[in-house]
């Protein structure tokens, strides 16, 4: 068990770091004068020549990476050439906004999904499952940002229960930060249901016909228990590194969801950013979100074995 | 001969509709969907203006079908590209193996790391916001996941004893893979480049609502959506056509995905 | 038999498939009296799996019950509540798979998975039926029953998690014991040992068996009575001696004509050089070196000499991990050895470049499963002509000629060219793989398990092709096979391995009439032989000199 938790974490770090390199190369490839890129409009020859310095440009692109990479490592992403501040707080106070949104959304989603999954793969073929999987397939075709809109629309101004636009920080007024919530979680909620509900139907469905299965029954146990028992714990698996993609994946994609809502998250940070050719916090978001992504997963990863004892065996 | 699945039928239809409408569109539109006319402002959905018009006077139904020439033209040349972009570097990869193949997977890996749309969108910071730039950045941030499903492919189908016949009558590596890998390759490359389809068809229209794609006034259903929002109150249709012609259209891809991973490889169920 | 009243009785059972129609099990009447062992035997789409799990009430959806009961106990089971159904279940019914790697959970801890029957059929605390659990996994052979408890299923081998299976049934002592191909999936030297565990356990507590299998063998060596399917239908059911000895349905016949038989030993003309032979080929797997650790290369083949005489057929037989599937793929060229040579004609083929094309030309190969060696996207005739590309200077009409020669030789002759593997069945198939390695007219064939996926008498077709062809052409051959039966059927020489080392070599006799080493009696030993008597009929023996039955 600690063989695998170990080599797990250790296979992460080339990952990082070649996510690192990507991210230091993209802004390279951008033709121009990193120094001037980095601070904008607003740029001084003197402050070019001091970033230049700096950012060691006369030396060749590893000494640079090795001056950036030491730089990332002490959490220093640089600053925004729009708001002069640091690029790390920035994202990390954006970030919060972002993470609670996805987080209980996908929460939500998967305690209405997965068990729904499992019913529908257990009534397998029965009206029950095909209009469970209708509907999976068509909230995940419609797009968030159309389905926020439609929520904006009959929620917000048709029936006025929910405050349109907008962002109040919970910890500043609770009631109204949780309205404010409440139609982004919905949002991604209901589009999360669909993608969660087919995957844990379909990893269900390959486990009930396996042996063991038809062992469980033979022993003479009710239906009930051969499914929470038997399927449900072996067929968790797949879902459970889905939600970890799901998580990630949210994370990267949720800048529709906050424009629509025009909430100040992640998201909006960083299509603000390319709108202003920010580019330290371009940088920033970037490797922020990818590192997040790698972690989540690794996480997720690290808690299959509960799931599937064999994957610790090598 | 048997009915084809429900999935497959309704999957078909939707997207037999859209193609119909994409290459309609590029000879007749009902009106100019760049053509102007404060006159009919905001007019509400009418016999004249069947899905009403914008808030400059444009044909909403024009610049839908515009659009979906728009994105379907997009989302196929992305698709080709990522496609051809990852299959080469995969059959590449599961070809060499050794070394080679562990460190170009690593950095595809690390690709992959880069959630959905992200590497796109860092991508666009560089190439900047057009058409070819969307195609370009959608098409790479895309290709690492073909790659991977094909290097898969190929270990898996070397391990098939069909292979192993192959090599013991004499055929050299290179033809082993154009004659046998290579054909075996292409049923869920077909499943893939579908589910794909709808990806990108999304992540355009993500890229254009957030006003990273394709500049207006050229209509995508993704910017006509973003520009409905300040009329959202008084304009209801304006919001309702585009989200319902993207949702469709990801509608009929998903289905006609499903059947043909029902079809061609059962073993990619459930994978994204 | 005894005149008590019959434990189960099925009568007239009638499975029909939802959609299409088509009858799966066809009136089939059967008993099972109180004690007894009764076996099954049938191949492939006998319905005899579908017959024997209908009587604990498992009838897959997609398919329907026509007609028939099912009385268990004197009880209707098709009619049954499902309460009464599930009080049945593991209590008096209990039932054992073919697939061992399966029919556990892999997440539930062993002890678990036993408990759960106990708990839910016995009163007993927890402490008692740990005591009973504990016992169990010591009664089948398990030797750290503490551990065993609180291990996972993937711990074991197939082997052991077979006992730990028969353990989890039997716990409940129920009153019959369904037993589906229990030893099918397992190494030859082990399926002895388990089907005996099995026979003495449900003797001990005077369970009943209804043993479903597709060796005939196997079932007359411990049923008093079989039961002949046969495509959805009973064709035949008596006593095993009589089945054995008097079959009366001519399927039966064949299925007992079908058993590999010995034939009288060839002479083979005396070759100055062998055509193929083999010294000190070592092979090494693994030792990869991946980025934090270096593994341990792990020797398959320590240093494995033998050769083969013209128009000679020699068998490589071993249980799983003995090295022989590697052997065979070492010869063939698939794997590169990290020593030793293979010489050709004399001539070692590493050396030059011709020696390697003469020996590359020369030497095919059939492999072990028809469906994964036939490129699905190719057809029959372009699958069986491929070998004719590197055939210099032969034109394209000899090459057309040749193609329906050789299908036509394996019996493919009429239209087969055109379609595809998917539409054939898998002893077709293997036909195809037969007829594209000797469309070169190759010197020397290597047999990898060729028939070890196919049906009874599909095996015993393709085993008469084979046969046929390499007397016809006389080309030699490698045959590798962990049956010992086919074995005894096709060999002139047979080479025995463990382990990765030639433990024992001889003529075929020598090998079957006197072993000398241990692991050749064991497998010897593991599996009953059957030879034909004069009237028709078989007799059945354990190999070795111990006292025959039936």
């Amino acid at each position: 068990m600690l063989r695998f938790a170990l080599t797990r974490i250790l296979m992460s770090v080339p990952t990082l770091l070649i996510v690192s390199v990507a991210v230091f190369g993209l802004i390279r490839l951008i033709p121009g004068d990193p120094a001037s890129l980095m601070l904008g409009d607003l740029a001084t020859p003197a402050s070019i020549a001091d970033l230049q310095a700096r950012l060691g440009l006369d030396k060749s692109i590893p000494v640079q990476f090795g001056i950036w990479f030491g730089n990332l490592l002490k959490g220093d992403l640089g600053q925004s050439i729009n708001s002069q501040q640091a690029v790390l707080p920035l994202i990390l106070q954006r970030f919060w906004i972002s993470a609670q949104i996805v987080l209980v959304a996908v929460a939500l989603a998967s305690l209405v999904a997965v068990p729904a999954g499992v019913l529908a793969a257990w009534k397998q073929d029965t009206s029950l499952d095909l209009s469970l999987v209708a509907v999976a397939t068509l909230l995940l075709s419609i797009p968030t940002f159309w389905l926020g809109l439609l929520l904006l629309l009959f929620f917000g101004l048709k029936l006025e229960w929910l405050p349109v636009v907008g962002y109040v920080s919970i910890a500043e007024n609770p009631i109204a930060g949780i309205l404010y919530l409440i139609m982004p979680i919905m949002t991604l909620f209901l589009h999360e249901i669909g993608v969660i509900l087919r995957m844990a139907r379909a990893s269900t469905l390959e486990v009930l016909r396996l042996d063991y299965i038809t062992h469980a029954r033979a022993k003479g146990l009710t239906e009930g228990a051969v499914l929470w028992n038997h399927a449900f714990k072996n067929a968790f698996g797949p879902t459970w590194t889905l939600i970890g993609l799901v998580l990630g994946n949210l994370l990267g994609g949720i800048a529709v969801v906050e424009t629509v809502f025009t909430i100040p998250g992640l998201g909006r940070l960083l299509v603000d950013s390319i709108f202003a050719r920010d580019y330290p916090v371009i940088q920033g978001c970037m490797l922020f979100v990818a590192f997040t992504y790698v972690l989540v997963n690794l996480v997720i990863d690290l808690c299959y074995p509960i799931f599937d004892p064999r994957v610790t065996a090598q | 001969m048997k009915l084809p699945a429900p999935n497959a039928l309704v999957g078909g239809t939707l997207i037999g509709f859209l193609a119909i409408v994409a290459s309609v569109s590029a000879l007749w539109t009902p009106y100019d969907p760049l053509r102007l006319s404060f006159r009919a402002k905001l007019a509400a959905p009418s016999a004249m203006h069947w899905l009403g018009t914008d808030e400059f006077g444009r044909d909403v139904l024009s610049r839908l079908m515009a659009g979906a020439a728009t994105s379907v033209w997009i989302s196929l040349l992305t698709v080709a590209l990522a496609v051809s972009l990852g299959t080469v570097i995969g059959l590449f990869s599961g070809y060499v193996r050794g070394w080679v193949d562990r460190t170009i997977m690593a950095f595809n890996d690390a690709l992959l790391a880069f959630p959905g749309i992200l590497l796109a969108l860092g991508l666009l910071a560089v190439v900047g916001a057009n058409k070819y730039g969307i195609i370009l950045a959608l098409g790479i941030a895309y290709a690492p996941s073909v790659a991977r499903i094909v290097r898969g492919t190929v270990l898996s189908l070397r391990e098939r004893e069909f292979i192993s016949a192959s090599r013991v009558m004499g055929n050299s590596e290179g033809f082993t893979m154009a004659r046998h890998i290579l054909p075996n390759c292409i049923a869920p490359l077909t499943v893939l480049a579908t589910s794909m389809f709808g990806w990108v068809l999304l992540a355009e229209s993500s890229l254009s609502f957030l006003g990273l794609g394709v500049p207006p006034p050229a209509p995508t259903w993704g910017n006509m959506l973003a520009g409905s929002r300040p009329y959202i109150g008084q304009a209801v249709w304006l919001g309702i056509f585009p989200g319902l012609a993207i949702s469709l259209t990801l509608l009929g891809i998903n289905l006609l995905g499903d059947a043909l991973r029902d079809k061609l490889d059962p073993r990619m169920r459930g994978a994204r | 038999m005894t005149s008590t009243k019959p434990l189960l009785e099925v009568d007239g059972l009638t499975l029909r498939i939802g959609a299409s129609g088509r009858t799966v099990v066809n009136n089939v009447s059967f008993s099972v009296s109180p004690g007894e062992i009764v076996g099954i035997v049938g191949e492939s789409g006998s319905g005899k799996t579908l017959a024997a799990r209908a009587v604990m009430g498992f009838i897959p959806p997609a398919v329907r019950l026509i007609s028939g009961s099912i009385r268990f106990d004197g009880e209707e089971v098709t009619t049954m509540a499902p309460k009464r159904l599930r009080a049945i279940r593991g209590a008096k019914v209990g039932m054992v798979f073919q697939e061992p790697m399966t029919s556990l959970n892999p997440s539930m801890l062993i002890g678990r998975q036993l408990e759960e029957g106990l708990a839910l059929h016995r009163k007993l605390d927890a402490a008692g039926r740990r005591e009973l659990i504990l016992d169990m996994l010591r009664r089948v052979g398990i030797r750290d029953p503490e551990g065993a408890f609180n291990a996972y299923p993937h711990q074991y081998s197939g082997g052991m998690r077979q006992r730990i299976m028969l353990a989890s049934v039997m716990l409940l002592k129920p009153a019959l014991l369904l037993a589906d191909e229990p030893t099918t999936a397992l190494d030859a030297v082990v399926q002895r040992d388990v089907m005996e565990l099995m026979v003495d356990l449900t003797k001990e507590n005077d369970t009943a068996v209804l043993l479903i299998s597709h060796d005939l063998g196997m079932v007359a060596r411990y049923c008093s009575r079989i039961v002949v399917m046969c495509q959805g239908d009973v064709v035949e059911q008596g006593e095993s001696e009589d089945i054995l000895a008097r079959p009366q349905h001519p399927y039966t016949r064949k299925l007992l004509a079908a058993m590999p038989h010995r034939e009288p030993a060839r002479d083979l003309p005396e070759a100055a050089t062998p055509l193929v032979s083999v010294d000190g080929l070592v092979v090494d797997y693994g030792g990869r070196q991946g980025f934090f650790r270096k593994e341990q290369p792990k020797r398959a083949l320590h240093g494995i000499s033998l050769s083969v005489k013209p128009g000679e057929v020699v068998s490589v037989v071993g249980g799983s991990g003995s090295g022989k599937t590697t052997l065979g793929h070492a010869i063939a060229g698939l794997i590169k050895p990290s020593q030793g040579a293979i010489l050709f004609n004399g001539k070692p083929i590493d050396k030059s470049e011709t020696a390697y094309w003469d020996y590359r030309l020369n030497c095919q190969m059939v492999f072990q499963d028809p469906y994964s060696s036939l490129d699905p996207r190719m057809t029959i005739g372009e699958l069986v002509g491929e070998p004719l590309r590197l055939v210099k200077g032969m034109g394209s009409a000899d090459k057309k000629a040749r193609l329906a020669e050789v299908l036509g030789e394996v019996g493919l002759g009429d239209g087969f060219a055109e379609r595809y593997p998917h539409e054939l069945s898998g002893g077709q198939r293997q036909r195809v793989a037969i007829a594209r390695a000797i469309i070169r007219r190759p010197s020397f064939v290597i047999a990898d398990e060729p028939v070890s996926a196919l049906d009874v008498t599909v095996r015993a077709q393709v085993l008469e092709l084979f046969a046929q062809l390499q007397k016809k052409h006389g080309f030699s051959c490698l045959f590798i096979s962990h049956d010992l039966g086919v074995v005894e059927q096709v060999s002139d020489r047979v080479i025995v391995m463990q382990d990765g080392r030639i433990v024992e070599e001889g003529t075929r006799d020598q090998i079957f009439d006197a072993p000398q080493h241990d692991y050749t009696r064991k497998l010897l030993s593991a599996v009953p032989g059957l030879e034909s008597t004069e009237d028709g009929g078989v007799r059945l023996f354990w190999r070795l000199g111990e006292p025959a039955t039936a």
